[in-house]
């Protein structure tokens, strides 16, 4: 514990490894050291919480639809395809 | 050693699209999509339609990362299907369908650049604009502060999930997603609107994992900071 509390990370360098812990790119020490802060500072859980939800939103962002005349004349195009 | 304050750790990424570790989504989608390219081959129709509606509005978000109007997108999506069709008995599977796909979007995407002389510069990779910061400086006490260097003295707010998901909202990330700077813009949409995994993105967008990362982090950072101002805002003004 005493090793950890002597490096104690800051909000500050935090907010610049967020997507590394989000991709698993975080050397195990400092992984430690990013969730030991994350368990003492409400700042940093709302920083890592909200962009989570950022990344949620974002997969909404994929739900479009297909008007059907495009999709027409894509199928048009494929019948076009396998006739040749 | 640690408290157990469950929600915050374990795997850092929840959904199988989001952000990450995507195989076990793909495996799951893989079976169906045996199905379909082998439909395919035989020429199904119906096979063809399932490609479609499941990957045509994804062709054309990828295809806009390159080709300035909606219009010529639209037109470089169609093109790649018949890229998608010629090349049908070349797909072997070592990566998935979706990201095999991308990849013919962005050539097309490429050589349709090139004839009009009006892509936008997705070439000059790694040439983004400077750091900055991810989080306002001044949003933190100062390096030398005796009790808490380093810390928020002005922390983030968390948000309202139904909010977060509403239509204005939807639209506000995806019109802080257009302002960055595009090679950000392009791997923000691979990963966290398609879906794809690191892997796949850099292989679509030919980077380096190291830089893939770093973009990936600009871009998040900067939506992430449109998007605290945009939800401010909204409670201002109710």
């Amino acid at each position: 514990m005493s090793a950890a509390i002597k490096t104690e990370l800051t909000c500050k360098e935090l907010v610049e490894l967020v997507t590394d812990y989000l991709e698993d790119r975080l050397p195990l020490p400092e992984r430690r050291r990013f969730e030991l802060h994350l368990c003492t500072c409400t700042g940093c859980r709302i920083y890592l919480g909200q962009m989570r939800a950022l990344l949620r939103a974002c997969g909404r962002l994929a739900e479009e639809d297909l008007p059907a005349a495009t999709r027409g004349a894509l199928l048009a195009t494929f019948r076009e395809w396998k006739g040749a | 050693m640690m408290p157990a304050s469950q929600p915050l750790f374990g795997p850092a990424v929840e959904s199988g699209s989001v952000g990450g570790y995507p195989s076990r989504h793909h495996r799951a989608e893989d079976q169906g999509e045996e199905e379909v390219l082998e439909g395919l081959r035989h020429g199904d129709e119906a096979a063809f339609a399932a490609l479609v509606d499941k990957h045509h509005t994804s062709m054309i978000r990828v295809a806009r990362l390159y080709v300035e109007s909606a219009a010529a997108a639209e037109e470089v999506a169609q093109e790649a299907w018949l890229g998608v069709l010629q090349g049908l008995g070349r797909f072997q599977g070592r990566c998935t369908l979706k990201a095999w796909i991308f990849s013919i979007v962005a050539n097309c995407a490429k050589s349709r650049g090139a004839r009009d002389k009006r892509t936008v510069p997705l070439s000059s990779l790694g040439q983004d604009d400077g750091d900055g910061a991810s989080v306002e400086p001044e949003r933190f006490l100062d390096g030398g502060h005796p009790r808490w260097p380093g810390h928020w003295c002005e922390p983030p707010e968390a948000w309202n999930e139904d909010e977060l998901v509403s239509r204005e909202t939807l639209a506000a990330i995806r019109a802080a997603m257009e302002n960055l700077p595009p090679t950000q813009r392009a791997v923000m949409t691979m990963r966290d609107v398609e879906g794809l995994g690191s892997e796949e993105t850099c292989q679509v967008l030919g980077i380096s994992e190291a830089n893939q990362r770093v973009l990936l982090h600009r871009a998040r950072s900067k939506v992430r900071k449109a998007l605290e101002g945009y939800m401010c805002e909204g409670e201002v003004s109710q």
